[in-house]
């Protein structure tokens, strides 16, 4: 049994204006996909594609319209609010802004202990020795509990991040493009950071990334998402080596190569030659697309 | 454009001089009660019709060494020392009203989040109108000449994105009209911050294209900051990298992707994904980027640097030459010449 399995998910919103009928966006429309525990899922795309509002409406972060989400076979959209809370513990997210997602007033301590205190885990003290645990865990010296985000670069601030993402040991992380704020130099470490992680607590990745260098290096199985929909998923080799549906294939072709001696070959994509009601369906073991 | 091509340009053009020539440019901030400098001892020429890409990380000080070229560094900012010669004029020395001249006029400057540099109540014609009128420029028909502008960038539909406000542009058009403003006047030198930082991969290719095309045609020099090197490979002709505050190697730009003598660039490309082919692990460079008031006397990359030795903690190593066109502020560049070896620290031998 997959650890996460998305089924017909979609979430729309409608602008109401008197007079007038609703105007309805789709922002993520018949996405499916299933995930294997210890895998390192990638969705990308472009601004809007509807990468961002798929990863939140897996951990009901938003309200999907329609479609199931199945977590441990578990129906995660049926459940009731106690319930929700409790299986959060389970799945937590990152988040691209290390500067944006630490509240500034308040020490890495209190920062590190809250998701124990609103779970109710173990006993002050002990929640304490775990924040500090926590971030030896992810790199940083114990004596950094007491100081503040501020003081922080933004590659430690993402370490505080990550440190509070795990203080629930959770299976599941969503990490919606994390490192992408962040110089080369200390991207580098990050994703190190993670991948570490990932093996030392056995962590299942849903990694969302417009960076498709990134993905190609850190996930195992990729699917390309375009105007609110997946157009193709694959192996994540099998994707990049012999991409299939027209935008995957432009996305690619625009990657810039640090290589001055390979010349780029752009490829053009016409929205209007690919039909995106087509179907997904399967053409070589785990190779989906839309066909065009 | 073949690589011979590239450096062909580049070699004619060096032959005269060179359109713009910064000397020893130090731009700083003060700080407890002294300067200190952001941008350091920063030299560098641009020939007509080149383009030089400016690589770093955040704090390197590469937007800094822009903004001080237009004279527009933020205060309580401002230039300790150096010379900045366009045309052979010195901007340092000249008067403020002058320098409005030289902007837009002679260097004008494109931004990476196009939407706060255009102006949000006043149409992209009106906008592109103006800026010809208030340097004397646009002929007797400036409309016809922001229409022809607009065709430039390849926008689609001219006339209508004439008539459009900023917020009703995507991203793309939005850089395309910047890109328009910047050259309505014609300058000699576009000094562009980051133009596709903000923007998805295919609307980066698109605009890097465009800067490519705009230079081929108006024999524009371009001065390209980034800090992405996959950017810089296809557009630079030559590249030099900075790190906190210093410019620490430059070449042209084959040099620096094949052939790297300085260890920071050298980590730098091993740190981008892709570029090494191991299964999972990226090579970063460990530790930060030393903060201003805390330098260390001695090369600023040497806490991070694997080859770092003593020497590298004595003084701050100056520019030594690698190769033709191609210079590396590495003590081990220098000890390599002394020995008239392989002048290059811990280059991989293949």
């Amino acid at each position: 049994m997959p650890l996460l399995e998305v089924q017909d998910l979609g979430k729309r919103y409608e602008q109401r204006a008197v007079w007038r009928a609703p105007r309805v966006t789709h922002a993520v429309r018949d996405v499916s996909f299933t995930i294997e525990a210890g895998e390192t899922f990638g969705l990308v795309g472009e601004s809007g594609s509807g990468k961002t509002t798929t990863g939140r409406c897996i951990l009901r972060l938003i309200e999907p319209t329609t479609g199931q989400v199945r977590f441990n076979g578990e129906d995660v959209l049926a459940l009731d609010r106690k319930t929700l809370r409790a299986r959060r513990r389970q799945m937590q997210m990152v988040f691209q802004d290390p500067y944006a997602s630490l509240n500034p007033r308040h020490r890495v301590s209190t920062i590190l202990t809250e998701p124990l205190d609103i779970h109710q885990v173990g006993t002050p003290t002990w929640r304490r020795a775990r924040a500090a645990e926590l971030l030896e865990l992810v790199g940083l010296d114990r004596d950094a509990i007491t100081r503040y985000p501020h003081e922080f670069s933004g590659g430690q601030r993402q370490r505080i991040g990550i440190a509070r993402a795990l203080a629930l040991e959770p299976s599941f992380i969503v990490a919606d493009e994390p490192v992408s704020a962040l110089d080369v130099s200390v991207q580098a470490q990050i994703v190190n950071l993670l991948a570490h992680l990932q093996q030392q607590l056995s962590l299942t990745y849903l990694f969302i990334s417009h960076d498709l260098r990134l993905v190609r290096h850190f996930c195992t199985r990729v699917a390309v998402m375009y105007r609110g929909r997946i157009v193709e998923l694959a192996p994540v080799a099998t994707l990049f080596d012999t991409p299939r549906h027209p935008y995957t294939r432009a996305l690619l072709s625009a990657v810039p190569v640090p290589d001055p001696d390979v010349l780029p070959q752009r490829i053009e994509f016409d929205p209007a030659s690919v039909d995106l009601d087509a179907p997904l369906t399967e053409i070589a073991a785990g190779h989906w697309t839309r066909s065009a | 454009m073949t690589k011979a091509g590239v450096n062909a340009v580049w070699y004619d053009a060096r032959a005269a001089m060179p359109l713009l020539s910064v000397r020893h440019l130090s731009t700083g901030f003060p700080m407890g009660g002294r300067w200190v400098p952001a941008v350091q001892d920063v030299s560098f020429d641009i020939a007509k019709g080149e383009t030089l890409a400016l690589v770093g990380e955040s704090g390197s000080g590469k937007s800094l060494t822009a903004y001080s070229l237009l004279r527009l560094v933020p205060p309580p900012g401002r230039i300790l020392a150096g010379e900045i010669h366009l045309e052979g004029r010195n901007l340092i020395d000249l008067p403020e009203a002058e320098m409005e001249h030289v902007r837009g006029a002679k260097i004008s400057l494109i931004f990476q989040e196009p939407m706060s540099a255009l102006n949000p109540v006043l149409t992209i014609g009106s906008q592109l109108v103006e800026a010809m009128t208030v340097h004397g420029l646009g002929g007797a028909n400036p409309r016809a000449t922001a229409l022809e502008l607009l065709a430039t960038v390849r926008m689609d539909d001219p006339a209508r994105r004439f008539a459009e406000y900023p917020h009703q542009l995507s991203g793309g058009l939005r850089q395309r009209a910047l890109i328009a403003l910047a050259l309505c006047c014609r300058p000699a030198l576009i000094v562009a911050d980051e133009p596709t930082t903000a923007l998805d991969v295919t609307l980066q290719a698109e605009i890097l294209n465009l800067l490519r095309q705009l230079k081929h045609d108006f024999g524009l020099s371009l001065l390209l900051i980034t800090h992405d090197l996959g950017v810089v490979a296809h557009t630079a002709d030559r590249v030099a990298v900075m790190y906190a505050g210093r410019i620490v190697e430059e070449s042209l730009v084959r040099a620096l992707f094949k052939a790297p003598a300085h260890p920071y660039p050298q980590a730098l490309l091993r740190a981008m994904p892709g570029s090494s082919h191991s299964a999972r692990r990226l090579e970063p460079i460990e530790g930060q980027v030393p903060s201003l008031q805390d330098m260390p006397p001695g090369c600023a990359f040497a806490p991070r640097c694997p080859w770092r030795h003593d020497a590298c903690d004595e003084a701050p190593p100056e520019m030594y030459p690698v190769a033709e066109h191609h210079q590396s502020r590495c003590v081990l560049v220098r000890e390599a010449l002394r020995l008239g070896a392989e002048p290059s620290p811990g280059r991989a031998s293949d």
